[in-house]
């Protein structure tokens, strides 16, 4: 006998919850508990009085999985609004890194060529190394990291992903 | 500002203003100050079960019979672990409950303490909310809080784990007007234009079937009132789920019987061949569908429930409507009628469910010399049914007996552990069932190896006087388990033997209660007059033929069209996918 998966979307959902202890928990706990995935999840709170965060959870499953992720988040106590940002249609998504690479010579050259072209910026150096701030979208930030691997790239960090629907209105 | 008072006080005083008469519970370190509290007040009673579990299902029994929330009170640590499986119970089944757990004080958590363990994180999954308390200033408003989420909505348990030096430390206590809750909101009245497109849907279909279920009985008795006069009005013929039995009284003659893995033959096949499943109050449960790409193949299926999530999550549905079941089949009748919409024809349809009905698929052989367990509940049908009684029943073949051959004819009358499966739920929902209602015949239908999982009990009913009664129908096997091992593995029973069993009517002695044993089947009828006569509690071991099987049977990953009948060949091996199945 064999498991048997079906084909798979990858959908981006912004969600507003109340900013409480354990929500995170909650949420990032219920894809586990019913085998959803997270490809990429962010919080951050969003209120000047820190009521409310919002979090963007990239996630990705069948479009009947992707309709259930969203039924079982809308249902969940402190969720305020759940909005499929996929579904909703054109969105901007952008990730930040910082980038650690150590090198000398032609490499330190190299990295600073490289950098300039992904608009990266150069947060901290020593006379063998630099660490970039990089921002854009995930592809964009993959394929910078990439370059870097024979330049002397030392580590990567990354925020994951935060998105908003293009236009005037809020979701 | 009303004066200070300490979170215990703090606790009681919300739950007497919340209406709470009875608590479910057992003391431990940890809740020291809410005992001590409960000692000093009048108003709510306290009802000492003999381990957390049942206290946590006589909370569901008390709730599932009265349609109040059950309420629960334990200790920290295994106080808390204990009544897990209840409160998971509970939310399989959308029982309102609250549970009231202790936790090491504030400065403790995290460090290990004795009998500390992470409520909040281990209940996260099997609640559907739940609180730490942190300040005794915001325990009142939680407590109001968590009431309106379990009763709300789609009903559910909810937790509010308290550590000690909250309930010690003092706080003004006022009692919150309505709740508004920031984002919990649920959806009560159906989208009218989705309403009135389920009723053209209905008013046009030539093959309908009103598939009801748990949800009604949630709505509350109006709902299985408004239930009956959709199904006047439609003419459709009704079959209901495990949780949704005597929503749709079983002496109608639009009843199809209980449907699904152990339903009748009519009801699986009047759902497989519809033209329009209306789903009232139910979710789709794998135990009803059975094999999922062969489920009601000519279908359109309309959806009614109160959760959102329910929706598509296992079979798409053509139509779906979020909302109060009970509110939107009372719009749905409202607006056939003012569309004057007629009583469909629905003769074909019937005449072939008749078809189906001549079957008798819930017939099983008979025995003189032994008793057969369907006859023993149909027995205890005739004796009890004018009296109108409550039956819970702990998991496996007697309670899908129970459940085929005891009919029901009213809502809240049938307590049963459905989506969890928890065996030893019986008893104690039993005696929670008995608490809310004094007066009425409370019998548990067991099994004798269920029955031990939550024997202790026994003394629960001692103490506090509850006249309920146990029927064990004893095969010396737990008998589902044995009849998948026959159809599935070529009958090695594996462990499902129940040996070393107590003799149950010494062990009721022992506890107080009266023990009547039936061996054989003159004795039944005397036997079960014996058992109601009694002021007091009875525990009756009947002993059934060993190796009866429940039938109808749809095999697990099987259609409705593949129905196993009580004289089919059975015993076999089945395939790797079907094993994998529960």
């Amino acid at each position: 006998m064999h498991i048997k998966e079906g084909p798979k979307e990858r959908h981006t959902l912004s969600v507003t919850v109340t900013n409480e202890p354990g929500v995170l928990a909650r949420i990032a706990g219920m894809f586990t508990a019913r085998g959803y995935n997270i490809e990429s999840l962010t919080v951050a709170d969003i209120t000047e009085d820190d009521s409310i965060s919002r979090i963007t959870i990239v996630t990705a499953g069948t479009p009947a999985v992707i309709e259930q992720v969203v039924a079982q988040l809308d249902r969940m106590v402190p969720v305020h609004k759940v909005t499929d940002l996929t579904l909703l249609g054109d969105h901007v998504e952008r990730e930040l890194a910082l980038v650690k690479v150590a090198g000398t010579g032609d490499h330190r050259i190299e990295a600073l060529r490289l950098a300039e072209v992904f608009r990266a910026n150069v947060v901290d150096t020593t006379i063998s190394s630099f660490v970039f701030e990089v921002t854009g979208a995930s592809t964009k930030i993959d394929r910078f990291v990439e370059l870097m691997q024979d330049i002397g790239l030392v580590e990567v960090a990354r925020t994951g992903i935060v998105a908003m629907a293009r236009g005037k209105l809020a979701i | 500002m009303s004066k200070e008072r300490s979170g215990a006080n703090i606790l009681i005083e919300a739950l007497g203003d919340l209406g709470v008469e009875l608590i479910f519970g057992y003391p431990g370190g940890a809740v020291l100050p809410i005992y001590d509290a409960l000692f000093q007040q009048k108003r709510i009673r306290h009802i000492l079960v003999r381990h957390e579990q049942a206290a946590t299902h006589a909370a569901e029994g008390y709730a599932r019979a009265t349609g109040k929330p059950g309420v629960v009170l334990v200790t920290s640590g295994p106080g808390a672990t204990n009544a897990v499986t209840g409160i998971t119970d509970a939310l399989m089944d959308s029982i309102p409950m609250v549970v009231i757990t202790g936790q090491v004080a504030t400065h403790l958590i995290g460090s290990d303490a004795f009998q500390e363990a992470d409520t909040v994180g281990i209940t996260r999954h099997c609640t559907k909310h739940n609180y730490l308390v942190k300040s005794p200033d915001r325990l009142g408003d939680i407590i109001h809080e968590a009431f309106h989420i379990a009763t709300t909505g789609r009903p559910g348990p909810v937790v509010v784990d308290i550590p000690k030096d909250v309930q010690v430390a003092t706080a003004p206590y006022k009692k919150p007007g309505t709740i508004q809750h920031p984002s919990y909101r649920p959806q009560v009245k159906g989208d009218t234009k989705l309403i009135e497109a389920a009723v053209e849907m209905l008013a046009a279909a030539e093959r309908p079937i009103l598939y009801t279920g748990g949800g009604i009985i949630n709505s509350g008795p109006a709902a299985s009132q408004i239930l009956r006069e959709l199904a006047r009005i439609t003419g459709a013929p009704v079959t209901s789920t495990l949780m949704g039995l005597g929503a749709y009284p079983a002496s109608g003659d639009q009843w199809l019987g209980m449907l699904g893995m152990h339903g009748t033959y009519e009801a699986n096949w009047t759902m497989n061949q519809a033209d329009l499943i209306l789903c009232l109050g139910a979710r789709f449960d794998d135990r009803v569908t059975g094999r999922l790409d062969a489920f009601a193949p000519h279908a359109k299926k309309i959806h009614v429930d109160i959760d959102r999530s329910s929706m598509n999550k296992t079979v798409r549905v053509d139509l779906g409507i979020v909302g109060d079941v009970g509110r939107v089949m009372e719009d749905m009748v409202k607006l056939w009628k003012a569309r004057q919409h007629p009583k469909p024809d629905l003769t074909k349809w019937w005449a072939q469910i008749d078809g189906w009905r001549a079957k008798k698929s819930l017939s099983y052989p008979t025995s003189t010399t032994e008793i057969m367990p369907q006859a023993a509940v149909r027995a205890l049908w005739e004796a009890t049914h004018l009296k109108n009684p409550i039956i819970t029943t702990e998991v496996g073949q007697h309670q899908m007996w129970a459940a085929q051959h005891f009919d029901f004819e009213s809502p809240n009358k049938w307590l049963t552990s459905g989506g969890l499966g928890t065996m030893g739920y019986g008893l104690p929902a039993a005696i929670g069932a008995q608490l809310g209602n004094p007066n009425a015949l409370v019998i548990d239908i067991a099994g004798e190896a269920s029955i031990q999982m939550n024997i202790q009990e026994l003394a629960t009913a001692t103490q506090y006087r509850l006249p309920v009664k146990i029927f064990i129908l004893n095969n010396e096997y737990m008998g589902m388990v044995r009849q998948w091992q026959e159809l599935t593995y070529s009958s090695r029973y594996s462990e499902s033997y129940s040996d070393a069993l107590p003799d149950f009517v010494k062990l009721g002695e022992a506890y107080g209660w009266k023990g009547i044993r039936i061996e054989t089947p003159d004795q039944l009828e005397a036997g079960i007059a014996e058992m109601i006569a009694h002021d007091g509690p009875v525990i009756v071991d009947c002993v059934v033929a060993k190796l009866a099987n429940c039938f109808p049977m749809i095999p697990s990953g099987a259609a409705h069209t593949d129905m196993i009948l009580a004289d089919d060949q059975v015993s076999g091996e089945l395939d790797d996918e079907a094993k994998a199945l529960v």
